[in-house]
């Protein structure tokens, strides 16, 4: 072999590992910049659990706040709300929360721990709007048979007075129960599982 | 000693070679500008590339404007733009300039894309002018969409609220999911300043860069291969002498004076909106938008800017939102293969046969008839309109795979026609 004769197979394997480890690299250095836009440790901290006072409710009352930015709603359902549920179930679309959209504690009928206040994020499954509690039973321009729920106006989902989705309707599933629990019997605090109470 | 005028003639073209044995000026402007031959029919359509360009020109121009003033801040940025508008001397103009001007952006770039399909231009050899310019109308869209959230206004917040909420219909695939993706574009978990923040940071540095590379990508090809024309004849085809096609003429000094009347016609209309009408009736800036964003009370009618409601309508079409979603982006993604698609032995409308020119009348309908639907509040009518829209949409495409098979062209002429 003559001293200037070039090692081709030398020559690809060094450029073949060189761009490999390029590339590794650059994709690695990417990493940073991608996880920058994941919430920050600011946002994460204000995301954090926000209690609620749910003494001065009335049966038929909703109480409005948010937690994470997202508007939480609790609504205290008396006898007739809570029967409505039953009635109402041939026309849901997923009337057992088989849909991961709820804690565990939370995949019931009422969808909720104690039946009596429903706590969720009201945000439509559909495109993000906020729909409006209407606990009337009766006749409505978007349901003859209106048995009292939430109902969305930008795009006319409707959800029963546990969140659950109607069929036909443009929001695929049921509304999102958020994670909570119960401080004592007049608050709620939301954003934590029963669990961490102990 | 010489006299002055010559002696500074002659520094001046001393200068002038000095420089152009460093940096090819003389050769680019030969190339780009006056040995560079266009066909010489280009007609009332090919304004609307020039214009396109003038308008970009326009939108960076008063974009940097309103950034010296804009305070990408949730908290300030409505108040910010107000101040634009009421105190900043001639802030208002400014702002109406880039609001209006990103309406013109897209008529000018939708009659600039049906030019090219009147005429086949993104036929072989300018498949790539056309994937070119369809990158560049995608990054407009986002562009577009991102401008539009930075007044955080109660239309800014909840539309991006909406089409944040779009990726959401991507299901859990284990490495990635949909959730997961919408938490890491909003940075946060709802629309908030973060969102506000990114985007602002998008929409005056990356996008308008991405722009503006392929603004001069889809040139540098259009002047790879040669402008198109009415006839879809290649001028280059036939040469005289000089190595001159026999059909073309310069495009300076013919182009930049022709181009210069469009101009003047597009800037008194624009200038017209600007002045006496620039929220075009709700339609270029919406009236919800008047009202600082509130992420606790969400406007009765959420609909987005008349440029993107073909869309949105053939979004609200498809009763299954992940389905929506798809066949949305289908619905953008199937222009790119245009240039496969169509079969047809001629280039030009000219020479097609009634069948392609129903075919393309029928598109261009749907497409203004969606647009018109996607600002509707979604009736049950509205949603079976916009259906049957979509599927003649897509039927455009899949039509000219079978046209070239049933209708006869007419013979292509070997020079470009002119009226005269």
């Amino acid at each position: 072999m003559s001293e200037h004769e070039v090692n081709q197979g030398r020559r690809r394997f060094l450029t073949a590992t060189t761009a490999v480890v390029g590339a590794a690299g650059a994709g690695l250095a990417a990493i940073p910049f991608i996880q920058s836009w994941q919430p920050s440790a600011k946002a994460r901290v204000v995301g954090g659990p926000v209690s609620f006072n749910i003494a001065p409710l009335e049966p038929g009352q909703i109480l409005r706040g948010t937690w994470r930015g997202q508007t939480i709603g609790i609504l205290r359902r008396d006898e007739t709300m809570l029967q409505n549920l039953q009635r109402v179930e041939d026309r849901l679309s997923d009337p057992e929360s088989l849909v991961d959209q709820q804690p565990a504690y939370a995949q019931n009928q009422s969808r909720a721990l104690n039946p009596e206040y429903l706590v969720l994020i009201m945000i439509c499954t559909h495109l993000g709007c906020i729909p409006e509690l209407v606990p009337e039973v009766g006749p409505q321009p978007y349901d003859e048979d209106w048995l009292g729920g939430f109902y969305c106006p930008c795009h006319k989902s409707k959800f029963d007075l546990a969140g659950r989705v109607y069929k036909g309707v443009p929001a695929p599933i049921n509304l999102k129960i958020p994670p909570y629990r119960y401080i004592d019997d007049r608050t709620i605090e939301v954003g934590a599982d029963p669990e961490q109470l102990s | 000693m010489a006299t002055p005028a010559n002696s500074m003639r002659s520094t001046a073209s001393k200068v002038g070679y000095w420089v152009d044995q460093r940096l090819p000026i003389s050769s680019f402007w030969r190339d780009h500008m006056s040995q560079y031959y266009a066909a010489k029919n280009l007609n009332f359509w090919y304004f609307f590339g020039s214009l396109s360009l003038l308008v970009l020109v326009i939108q960076l121009v008063s974009g940097i404007f309103l950034t010296m003033h804009y305070k990408p801040d949730a908290a300030q940025a409505f108040a910010s733009v107000e101040y634009i508008m009421r105190d900043v001397p001639f802030g208002w103009l400014i702002r109406y300039i880039h609001s209006t001007g990103a309406s013109a952006f897209f008529l000018v770039v939708y009659l600039h894309m049906f030019r090219a399909m009147l005429y086949g231009s993104y036929r072989s050899p300018r498949e790539l002018i056309w994937i070119f310019g369809m990158l560049i109308y995608l990054v407009l869209m986002a562009e577009a969409f991102m401008g539009y959230v930075l007044p955080w206004g109660q239309m800014s917040y909840w539309g991006a609220q909406v089409i944040i909420s779009l990726f959401g219909a991507i299901p859990d695939l284990g490495i990635i999911s949909g959730d997961a993706l919408v938490e890491w574009i909003r940075g946060d978990f709802t629309v908030s300043d973060a969102t506000l923040n990114r985007f602002f940071a998008l929409h005056v540095v990356a996008l308008p860069l991405a722009l503006v590379m392929l603004v001069l990508l889809h040139i540098t090809a259009l002047h790879q291969v040669g402008s198109n024309n009415p006839d879809g004849i290649e001028i280059k085809k036939n040469k005289d002498a000089t190595g001159k096609p026999v059909d073309g003429i310069a495009f300076h000094p013919y182009y930049t004076v022709k181009d210069l009347v469009g101009v003047g016609v597009f800037l008194t209309l624009f200038a017209f909106i600007i002045f006496f009408a620039p929220d075009g009736g709700g339609l270029l800036l919406e009236h919800d938008n008047f009202v600082p964003a509130n992420p606790l009370v969400t406007p009765a009618h959420i609909k987005p800017v008349w440029y993107f409601t073909p869309f949105f309508a053939i979004l609200k079409a498809v009763p299954d939102k992940l389905g929506g979603v798809i066949v949305m982006g289908a619905a953008v993604m199937v222009l790119f293969f245009l240039p496969w698609l169509d079969r047809s032995p001629v280039k030009s409308i000219r020479y097609k046969g009634w069948l392609s020119k129903l075919a393309l009348a029928l598109f261009v309908i749907s497409f203004v008839r969606l647009g018109m639907l996607g600002m509707g509040e979604g009736t049950p009518a509205q949603l079976l309109e916009s259906q049957i829209w979509t599927i003649v949409y897509f039927g455009y495409f899949v039509s000219l795979l079978f046209i070239p098979r049933l209708e006869k062209t007419k013979p292509v002429p070997e020079r470009v026609t002119t009226s005269h």
